[in-house]
């Protein structure tokens, strides 16, 4: 679904990195580590199209994303959950609203009602739905940015850091709801620095763990 | 590996519809900005006010331009200057040769009040008309093809020495054209009136889109395409001059009819305004305000997102 190959970016004439090789294949579980600063958020805007690769190419869909026109884009990341790091919502509408967007810019209005009600709730922001983003914590808006990105139910998850600021049971809750996405087929690529959620996985997904350092994409051990 | 596809991005009437239907959820996805808000629908009032005055000039230029047209064609005007004592004669002999001309229906001697109305705006009030060496006016007015000209000259050359006939062609067509160009000028004002609103609503949409560049981007990560997220701008923004231009329309037309009418006033300004039907001819400014802002707010949307991938 997505690939990059031999994909490098740099940024005004240093390589950040080059050469990268991924596939997030029907099914398939990645779990990114690496150092601050090694690009691993900019590794995943390549994988949904936000940054265009300086070297190598990267296909989203079967398409080169450099020949993807604006269109052509859209309709590639309505197939794309994306969780960012800073989360990214519009911050006069509800929560409710800010999760029922990608469905309402999709003409999927009408599906808002029958799933928004249950993933608050496995969320835990049920509470919070009728809220300004604003008027959330750090774990809220994380949690329901993943919820945001999961709502559409799309082919491939990409989520930077998804439980950076949450406690380890919502972690864990957040978590399942992956693996659940992933055992209907979903790809679900996760950049994070927190090792025990990659522990946690263990027994629950068949996951490969990579590390971004020093500009090249390693294996991290075995996979779970 | 499925390949992506795109919709036809092309304009329909279903389309327009659509935008005029709205869709809440699209509308919302925009933040309310106040300012741009109020500069649109003033905009788009104060040109729409402005619309309508210069449609009314183009209509009373054009009405008089055809009454002068069809009046002055009409009619003519017999000089007499002779001395005092011969001026009665002259007067009955013009009368007799006008009245004989095949084409000519009505020959009248203007009355002292009617001359003396015409020196008014010259001379003022209470002209002396019986100590002053004035000519003699003579109104003719014309039947059929109108009389030949060159043959009544010679008649009255030869039977009243003192006789000047005035067929109004030398100062009628200047006039007619006047009116012409002052019509065509009201006409290139209603242009320029909707050139400038477009040109104001660009601005006002482009200060628009450039605050919201951040809600820009998350409805592009989410998956929003550039119709969806220009929609939400170019609906608001029609909306907006609509509203403005409907309220300057209404103002504008009020502000003509409680001009002093031209029976009471007189004059050329007092005519300015609508007649008829012509009243339901300012009411497509509004419409026309509401299409100016959706091109121009679309086309500065459109540009605004194509800069940016």
């Amino acid at each position: 679904m997505i690939e990059l190959r031999d994909a490098g970016y740099n940024y005004g004439g240093s390589n950040l990195f080059a050469g990268l090789s991924l596939r997030l294949t029907p099914g398939s579980f990645h779990f990114l580590t690496g150092p601050s600063g090694a690009g691993k958020t900019t590794l995943l805007k390549l994988c949904y199209g936000e940054l265009i690769a300086t070297s190598g190419r990267v296909d989203i869909f079967g398409v080169e994303s450099q020949s993807l026109s604006r269109d052509a884009l859209a309709l590639a990341r309505r197939r794309i959950g994306v969780v960012h790091q800073d989360c990214q919502f519009l911050d006069h509408l509800s929560v409710a609203e800010n999760i029922g967007l990608p469905l309402a810019v999709a003409d999927r209005a009408d599906e808002v009602a029958g799933n928004l009600d249950e993933l608050l709730a496995w969320v835990g922001l049920s509470a919070q739905s009728g809220q300004l983003p604003p008027q959330l914590s750090g774990g809220e808006r994380q949690r329901a940015a993943l919820a945001r990105a999961v709502i559409t139910s799309p082919d491939v998850i990409i989520a930077d850091e998804p439980t950076g600021n949450v406690d380890w049971e919502m972690s864990q809750r957040l978590l399942q709801l992956l693996v659940e996405l992933n055992r209907m087929g979903k790809a679900v690529l996760i950049a994070t620095h927190d090792l025990d959620l990659i522990r946690s996985a263990k027994g629950l997904v068949q996951a490969r763990v990579l590390r971004l350092s020093g500009g090249e994409l390693q294996v991290a051990g075995a996979d779970l | 590996m499925s390949k992506l596809t795109i919709e036809n991005p092309k304009i329909s009437i279903g389309r327009v519809f659509a935008l005029l239907a709205g869709d809440k959820q699209a509308d919302r996805v925009v933040p309310p900005t106040g300012f741009t808000a109020r500069l649109t629908i003033f905009t788009a009032g104060a040109m729409a006010f402005l619309a309508v005055f210069a449609l009314a000039l183009s209509m009373a230029t054009g009405r008089l331009a055809e009454r002068w047209a069809a009046e002055l064609a009409r009619t003519s005007t017999l000089r007499i200057s002779a001395p005092a004592d011969q001026m009665d004669a002259q007067v009955a002999q013009a009368v007799i040769v006008l009245e004989t001309t095949p084409g000519i229906s009505v020959a009248r001697p203007l009355t002292k009040d009617e001359q003396r109305a015409l020196l008014e705006p010259w001379f003022g009030p209470e002209l002396p008309l019986d100590q002053l060496p004035i000519p003699q006016l003579i109104e003719i007015v014309e039947e059929g093809d109108g009389y030949d000209a060159t043959g009544l000259r010679a008649r009255l050359q030869a039977e009243v020495p003192g006789a000047v006939l005035d067929d109004h062609t030398r100062w009628r067509e200047p006039l007619i054209a006047a009116a012409g160009r002052l019509r065509l000028l009201a006409l290139l004002s209603v242009l320029l009136i909707a050139v400038s609103t477009g040109a104001m609503i660009t601005l006002a949409a482009q200060a628009a889109l450039a605050a919201n560049a951040q809600v820009i981007r998350v409805l592009r990560l989410v998956g929003a395409r550039d119709a969806y997220i220009a929609r939400a701008f170019v609906r608001r923004f029609s909306l907006r001059a609509l509203l403005g231009a409907a309220i300057g329309t209404g103002l504008g037309m009020i502000a003509i009819l409680l001009l002093p009418r031209s029976d009471v006033a007189g004059g050329f300004l007092s005519g300015l305004g609508f007649s008829g039907l012509s009243w339901l001819v300012p009411l497509l400014i509004p419409p026309l305000a509401g299409i100016v802002a959706f091109a121009a707010t679309r086309s500065a949307a459109m540009r605004r997102l194509g800069e940016e991938k």
